[in-house]
């Protein structure tokens, strides 16, 4: 089936399986930032954004985004490097498997919630998992993003 | 090499692949996958032990798609080991790419090809096998000299000194004895005589196993890896294929998380066979599912532990036994036990007499690796109990009991390949914790609602720094035009940053800035022999390496100068960006000038290699700290906080040593709390995925906070011993003993959760 | 690895149910966060996204949320935060992570009636009804006790009678499932019960308070006669025996946060 999906702000008319997903999709389309870390929907590595809103692409068909707006990290390349720089800043990047999901969380948050309390914001990110870092140096460079006094 | 002038070694730089990275470039194995790859699946065993009576694929070659159907009649018979080891490996070669017998539920029992994942899916449903279903071991404790036998293949190869006795499920055996241990425990005031025990808990990196082959333009096999040992594949699919090594050519991209798992080539035989076989290129990422179950999680020990103190609390002797369990195959079998013994009883200083024996079986369960710790980390979290134990059986603190006890700088190790602590600073990492974590104020626990109690608990660590006398880093450097160096490595950088922090050095070394060191690695082709990234030996052996090669190539440098300025190289000075002569400055000649002179045959274009072997492997040390909350209700024990202070020798990178310290125990904290590895009695494993085997998230972990004291240790490069494993350690004891604080309870075995609290409070 | 051969974005739901019943392979989509995990080889997928079913519409008597509304959508509605004291947020807050509940529906979560599932929990211990194409209104007592069938679930009704409710949960880690879930409302002095991943569908009853909360006596008591009411069992998460202590538990919690 043919499906037109405005992928990071390009109209793109492609050719899908029915039961294509939408993190295989944008990776056919060359947006290798998306990844799979698991198969369950448990470790968001492979979040990006419908219509604006932070997906798991592995769990989405490809169909339900015909004539939506599908958004990855390839697509918010300037908006997403005030964060990105505080997290290579403090060396929170490590492997970096998980960040463009990562990254593409905190950038929706920002946009819902401009001021998160510590707390509020790691409640937003629980989804999305990381194995390197055990998540403080991540959490220096949220506070750093958001203005948030580190406890 | 001296301490006070360096630029970059010490400091927090930032990675060299940081904006790639965070940009989503590119950059591992699975985002470089040629488009017409076969896509490789394995039809897996749903049997813990049978043996292929019938196997039928002709069904499954007729699906639509569907290149190559491999059995274990159509691989090469000579047995192998999967283990990312220095060759010869002290694993068994136990291994077949597929074989007769299935020995877990998982084991592959055919492989299939095809132009997509739904055609091979479906080819796998129609493949007939008949099975002999067997009676499998599933408990490690019934296998050593069951009359059951997990390997009865005559082309079985155990390997000498390792104590391997197939006919006796036994991989690995050994026993070392110095004093009088039964004479001495009996004369102690006080003995502490239990067993502990940890599962096989998985790495779970984020990025799941993978590989993918072809062949190129010279016949020859390309396998492209998410590895930690990319010589160690070429080798490993040599054995596997049967072909010579002449032939492969491995290739490791970025990778995305390891700590030990991708030690082992666990997937990487699969797509080769199928390239050998159909020439075409083939490419197999495990599913999360089956980097559960096909992985190579950490071995299931159990620690039995008798440790005799004397009244005043001074340790006189230990017996340390420990059975591990490697399960269906070998890899790391024998080497990950060793470091229960010599990497936990070496903390402590003065023991009359002690005694370390195991034995490694085998049985149907998941095959085991190397795990971040291996081994140490099970040795450690036993005999950190056990004294934590001792301590509350005396009725003194913890820390003091450790004061007294532990090893200082200058000591010669109680178990530790005859080596001396020449880097210790233990002691002060002990004090910096129990400050950091206000100790005095908080041991052993208070309420803070009511029923729900915060306690504190404590632990040691050691770990090694590389392999000594075995392991092997090299480097090589090139100068090129305007004065830039390639730095060729062949170790593994899997998101430890072990690229950066060998540009540090090499920055350092020459005298130049970082932008001016190129790093590349690692194709097996191109880049410098290294045994690769394990056993916690970059920054510390290959460093080294660097340290060398710098050498060399500054010395290269003033003779080519030499020979373009008519001067004696003794003359000479190179301050990394100019040769000149020492007794006039202005007589000289800048780098990029020179270069610019011997590509224009003037002179020898410049390369430098060198590799190094540490005879020595000193153990970097830390202490932690926990403290945790126990719902008395409940049970359930959440982390509050968890303090650790490392000594590394010196920190290279001091970002990237803090975040090593702070991964690292976040997964010490999973292990002890969290992380499950429970089976049907089938021996299917059910924690297989995320939604089963809970990592802890970020609203898991409390707080993690982290020091360093530095030492200088002289055999290291600029006094840097290792970090990247030692990290692991301490929480599981320290936890454990949290617990008990706040409850009087004592867990032996991981994790630590909340029915089993529960339950243990009812009948307390 | 499932497939599906064809994928239908419906224009009503008449044409919804025929699909549905035409072939026991054709599915109603929800998240489909589920139905990938599986190995089924689908026929058609039925998705009932152009009907306008992903909102929440509210009046002074209720609300009714959309089938295909959002897991997020729903925990994040201002109006149910004030209107149920944050029990709603509280429900769903632990469900994996942001992405996966703006991925997950509500149709999804409710139809299937998952034994752990916090939602049916919740939806249990609230004035509440599902609507079904072909059924009609069924109380959602009525509901978790069916079994799924080839009925599409249209919509979820929320009446607002100013009970007061909250949500307990044991979690080992916080996104995980539930060892134990449980709501407890009140409305007129009576208490609604329900206790999910038990481990089975949740279960509601409806029981008077306690006679004196402060005898520790007539307390336990109280809470044996009520936990008496259910059947406990034993998964990976729990043994049953540990669930019925901590169905005590998350009761007597739930009790006190109420305060009557």
């Amino acid at each position: 089936m043919k499906i037109t999906v405005t992928l990071n702000g390009k109209r793109i008319e492609a050719e899908i399986t029915p039961d294509m997903m939408l993190l295989d999709f944008v990776r056919s389309q060359g947006m290798k930032s998306v990844k799979r870390g698991c198969d369950t929907g448990n470790c968001g590595l492979c979040t990006l954004w419908l219509d604006d809103k932070p997906v798991l692409s592995c769990s989405t068909l490809a169909a339900r985004a015909n004539g939506k707006k599908v958004t990855t990290l390839e697509g918010v390349q300037e908006e997403a490097k005030e964060f990105s720089d505080f997290l290579a800043g403090e060396g929170a990047d490590q492997c970096g498997f998980c960040s463009p999901g990562f990254i593409m969380a905190v950038l929706a948050l920002k946009k819902e919630n401009p001021n998160p309390t510590a707390e509020e914001m790691k409640e937003y990110l629980a989804g999305n998992l990381c194995r390197c870092t055990g998540y403080q140096s991540q959490y220096r460079a949220l506070c750093k993003y958001f203005g948030i006094q580190e406890v | 090499m001296e301490q006070t002038k360096n630029k970059y070694v010490g400091q927090a730089i930032i990675k060299k692949d940081a904006k790639a990275l965070l940009s989503g470039k590119p950059a591992y194995t699975d985002d470089f996958v040629p488009e017409n790859a076969l896509v490789v699946k394995l039809m897996r065993s749903p049997h813990a032990y049978a043996k292929i009576k019938k196997i039928d694929t002709s069904k499954a070659m007729l699906v639509p798609g569907v290149e190559i159907v491999v059995t274990y009649k159509d691989v090469p018979k000579k047995r192998f080991t999967l283990a990312g080891q220095t060759f010869p490996e002290p694993s068994p070669y136990d291994r077949l790419i597929l074989d007769e017998y299935v020995r877990f539920v998982g084991d592959p029992v055919a492989i299939v090809a095809g132009k997509n994942e739904a055609c091979c899916q479906k080819a796998m449903k129609l493949i007939k096998v008949e099975y002999e279903v067997l009676e499998p071991i599933l408990d490690f404790k019934q296998s050593l000299d069951n009359t059951i036998l997990i390997h009865q293949e005559d082309s079985f190869v155990g390997h000498d000194g390792q104590g391997t006795d197939q006919m006796r499920n036994l991989c690995a055996s050994s026993e070392e004895i110095e004093g009088d241990v039964e004479g001495v425990l009996a004369q102690c005031d006080y003995l502490v005589e239990e067993s502990y025990h940890i599962k096989a808990v998985s790495q779970a990196m984020m990025e799941p196993f993978t590989a993918y082959t072809y062949m190129d333009v010279y016949g020859r096999m390309v396998v492209q890896s998410a590895t930690q040992i990319p010589f160690h594949v070429r080798r490993i699919v040599s054995h596997a294929l049967d072909v010579p090594k002449s032939k492969i050519r491995v290739i490791k991209p970025r990778i995305g998380g390891g700590f030990g798992a991708k030690q082992t080539a666990v997937c990487e035989v699969y797509p080769a066979i199928v390239t050998y076989l159909t020439t075409k290129p083939a490419h197999l990422t495990f599913t999360r599912e089956e980097c559960f179950t096909n992985g190579s999680p950490r071995h299931e020990m159990e620690v039995k532990i008798r440790l005799g103190a004397d009244k005043n609390g001074k340790f006189k002797a230990v017996d340390l036994y420990t059975l591990s369990n490697t399960g269906a195959y070998g890899e790391h079998g024998p080497t990950t036990v060793g470091l229960t013994g010599t990497k936990s009883l070496s903390m402590y200083y003065g023991l009359e007499a002690h005694r370390f024996a195991y034995d490694v079986v085998y049985t149907n369960r998941l095959s085991s690796g190397a795990y971040r710790g291996y081994g140490a980390t099970q040795g450690i979290f036993a005999l950190e109990s056990a004294v934590n134990e001792l301590a509350h059986k005396m009725k003194i603190d913890p820390i003091k009991l450790r004061e007294m006890n532990m090893v200082h700088e200058g000591d010669k190790f109680t178990h530790y390949y005859g080596e001396s602590a020449t880097s210790c600073a233990l002691d002060k990492c002990v004090e910096r914790v129990k400050e950091m974590i206000e100790w005095d104020k908080k041991y052993p626990c208070y309420e803070v609602a009511p029923n729900k109690v915060r306690a504190v608990g404590m632990a040691m660590a050691m770990q090694g720094s590389g392999i000594s006398g075995v392991d092997v880093g090299s480097v090589a450097l090139k100068l090129n035009d305007d004065g830039f160096y390639t730095l060729m490595v062949g170790c593994s950088d899997m998101g430890t940053g072990c690229d950066t922090i060998l540009a540090q050095m090499a920055a350092d070394c020459l005298g130049c800035d970082m932008e001016n060191i190129v790093v590349f690695g690692v194709d097996t082709d191109q880049s410098p022999y290294d045994s690769g990234s394990y056993a916690s030996s970059t920054t510390y052996v290959t460093g080294m390496a660097v340290v060398k090669c710098c050498e060399m190539m500054m010395k290269k440098i003033q003779k080519a100068a030499s020979g373009i300025l008519e001067l004696p190289m003794e003359e000479l000075a190179f301050d990394g960006e100019r040769v000149f002569a020492i007794s006039d400055e202005t007589k000289g000649i800048t780098l990029p000038d020179l270069v610019t002179k011997l590509q224009a045959g003037t002179g020898e274009i410049l390369y430098a290699q060198s590799s190094h072997t540490s005879p020595v492997s000193p153990p970097p040390f830390m202490a932690g700290a926990a403290e945790v909350e126990v719902d008395l209700e409940t049970g359930k024990v959440t982390p509050i906080d968890y303090v650790a202070c490392v000594d590394c020798g010196t920190v290279i990178n001091a970002n990237l040593a803090r975040v090593q310290t702070e991964g690292g125990l976040v997964q010490g904290i999973g292990m002890s709390l969290f992380e499950d590895i429970l089976y049907t009695d089938k021996g299917y494993l059910m924690t297989n995925n995320f939604m089963q085997y809970k990592i802890p998230t970020r609203i898991d972990m409390g707080k993690v906070r982290v020091d360093f004291v530095e030492t200088y240790e002289k055999s290291g490069p600029f006094g840097a011993k290792s970090i990247g494993e030692v990290v692991i350690n301490t929480p599981a004891p320290a936890i454990a003993d949290a617990v008990y604080n706040a409850t009087g309870l004592r867990f032996r075995s991981m994790p630590i959760t909340a029915e089993k609290v529960f339950m243990a409070l009812q009948e307390k | 690895m499932y497939t599906m051969k064809n994928y239908v974005q419906v224009q009503s739901l008449e044409e919804a149910y025929e699909l549905r019943t035409k072939n026991k392979n054709n599915v109603i989509l929800g998240g489909n966060l589920w139905l990938k995990m599986t190995t089924r080889d689908l026929s058609t997928g039925i998705d009932l996204c152009n009907l306008g079913l992903d909102r929440i519409e509210e009046d002074e008597s209720g609300y009714a949320i959309g089938c295909m509304c959002s897991l997020r959508d729903l925990e994040t509605n201002v109006s149910m935060e004030t209107e149920f004291g944050g029990a709603v947020k509280d429900a769903l807050r632990h469900i994996v992570g942001v992405q996966f509940r703006n991925t997950a529906t509500v149709g999804g979560s409710v139809f299937p009636r998952f034994g752990f599932s916090d939602v049916l929990t919740l939806l249990a211990a609230l004035d509440c009804e599902v609507e079904l194409f072909n059924k009609g209104r069924v109380s959602i007592k009525d509901f978790i006790l069916d079994s799924p069938d080839h009925d599409i679930l249209v919509k979820v009704m929320i009446k607002k009678d100013k009970r007061k409710v909250v949500y307990e949960t044991l979690r080992m880690t916080e996104t995980d499932f539930g060892v134990l879930n449980c709501a407890v409302s009140v409305k007129d002095g009576k208490y609604t019960i329900v206790l999910g991943a038990a481990p089975r569908k949740a279960k509601m009853v409806e029981v008077d308070p306690c006679s004196n909360w402060e005898d520790k006596e007539a307390k336990d008591a109280w809470l044996e006669e009520v936990v008496n009411q259910y059947i406990f069992g034993t998964n990976m998460r729990g043994s049953k025996e540990y669930r019925r202590a901590m169905a005590k538990v998350l009761i007597t919690r739930a009790v006190d946060r109420l305060g009557v």
